[in-house]
């Protein structure tokens, strides 16, 4: 119990630390939602929803909001600790850095659910579908969990890296297809009320993913942030 | 400037040698497949080149792996070697199924589990290249690579697997599976025998260039190395 204390601790100020200066500053989280909101408003233009076809993609939407809208939030939350040398004070503090990492996902995990909160309940309303259903949220959940999960670690990286912010994406998405692969298959077969059985391969691919990659990234982010 | 060891000088001989009987024998040895005749012949080397492109990218994880751990860089040039060679022989057999694809499946392309994970692969290892060349730091370009080799290769079984779910129409000829899918064929003990050693030939060719690409890693270590020297 006293070696888990005090890495909670370090994970809790970490995360506390993120969302102290989102709640002041708001760049983060306002930048992904009005992207977000940009996004699903040039499918709109792009695809021409109307109520049929709608229906069939509405999780493919939604999956390729949050996927870009997530990318914008990782590449910020790691550019801030860059800028300013937050990053190097992080790794100067005499706490497990795998509580670093842990945070900082958690933190990008909470600012990911946070977006899909408001863009369900606007998109439900824009196109008159309800969305809010427990097994989308719990797609939701998964997908954005193994997602930041990678995307965590790689934009550790990329922050590092002479291109920074372009080769977020590049790195990431090749690496997510499953998730999203997996995430628009389970949330549209949640959205059309297909039985469990069909929806159960996907969601164990889901949580599979979140596990090993999860616990990869734990691993190796030593690697990463070494100096 | 140390002289080629001759055991890769030997090598280098058997894999050309053996590259030009494996030639010989997918034309001349191994028999006309009866229903798709000559585009059939493709399959030897597709399947060979398939089998040595993943063989890089698993060098390239396994040489990952050992970086982390023992932070020597002679895992570092194994890795970009491993991955190099892996990217090559991946777009030789992506290029080569298409080949065979548009006669036998009457289209160039199709979104399938293997065709898919393999453009999927080459993305990751494309990527992979990129982020070296944003990093100035040799160390930390180690660092990155060899986590990005990691994590990349461990996302391919799952992006099989999570396209798989749909279904395939690849043939899988090895091994068994669904004999129905479109372009399937038993191998004749002929037919086998090339295979084979169609096999072993691009495996002797995966490690001749391994082992020349190494050494050039390694030189180009040492170059960078005189012209720090000569600079200080």
């Amino acid at each position: 119990m006293n070696q888990v204390t005090p890495f909670l601790r370090a994970l809790g100020a970490v995360v506390w630390k993120d969302l102290a200066a989102e709640w002041r500053s708001r760049e983060m989280l306002s930048a992904m939602l009005v992207f977000a909101l940009l996004v699903i408003l040039i499918f709109n233009f792009a695809l021409e929803l109307d109520p049929v076809g709608r229906a069939n993609i509405t999780a493919g939407i939604l999956w390729v909001t949050f996927t870009f809208a997530g990318t914008l939030g990782l590449n910020r939350s790691m550019a801030v600790e860059k800028d300013r040398g937050c990053l190097d004070g992080l790794l100067l503090a005499p706490v497990d850095r795998t509580a670093i990492y842990f945070g900082k996902a958690l933190a990008n995990w909470l600012f990911m659910l946070s977006v899909a909160v408001i863009v369900l309940p606007v998109y439900s309303i824009l196109y008159n579908i309800n969305l809010f259903q427990p097994g989308l949220l719990l797609v939701i959940l998964l997908g954005s969990e193994g997602y930041v999960a990678v995307g965590t670690l790689l934009s550790t990286m990329s922050v590092q890296t002479r291109t920074r912010d372009i080769l977020l994406p590049i790195l990431l998405f090749p690496i997510v297809i499953p998730v999203v692969v997996a995430a628009v298959k389970a949330s549209g077969n949640f959205l059309a009320g297909l039985e469990m059985a069909e929806i159960q391969p996907w969601l164990n691919l889901l949580i599979v993913y979140d596990v090993v990659f999860t616990a990869v990234s734990f691993m190796v982010f030593d690697a990463v942030v070494e100096e | 400037m140390t002289a080629q060891p001759t055991t890769l000088k030997i090598l280098t001989v058997v894999t050309v040698l053996m590259l030009t009987a494996a030639t010989l024998m997918v034309f001349f040895y191994a028999p006309l497949e009866a229903v798709m005749g000559q585009v059939q012949k493709v399959f030897y080397f597709h399947v060979a080149a398939g089998w040595t492109g993943m063989l890089g990218f698993f060098v390239a994880f396994v040489a990952g792996i050992a970086y982390l751990i023992t932070h020597k860089r002679i895992w570092d040039i194994v890795g970009v070697a491993g991955v190099e060679i892996g990217l090559v022989f991946m777009l030789i057999c992506i290029i080569t199924g298409s080949i065979w694809a548009r006669p036998i499946w009457n289209t160039w392309w199709t979104w399938d589990p293997r065709l898919t994970t393999a453009t999927i692969m080459e993305l990751v290892y494309a990527a992979y290249l990129m982020l070296r060349q944003g990093v100035e730091d040799p160390d930390r370009r180690a660092r990155f690579g060899a986590v990005y080799a990691i994590i990349g290769f461990l996302s391919v079984p799952l992006t099989f697997f999570s396209i798989r779910i749909f279904r395939t129409i690849h043939p899988v000829v090895i091994g068994g599976g669904d004999g129905d899918a479109m372009g399937s064929f038993d191998m004749t003990p002929k037919m086998f025998q090339t295979f084979m050693f169609s096999l072993a030939t691009y495996s002797f060719l995966f490690a001749t260039l391994l082992w020349h690409r190494v050494r050039m890693g390694k030189f180009a270590d040492q170059l960078e190395q005189l012209k720090m020297k000569l600079l200080a």
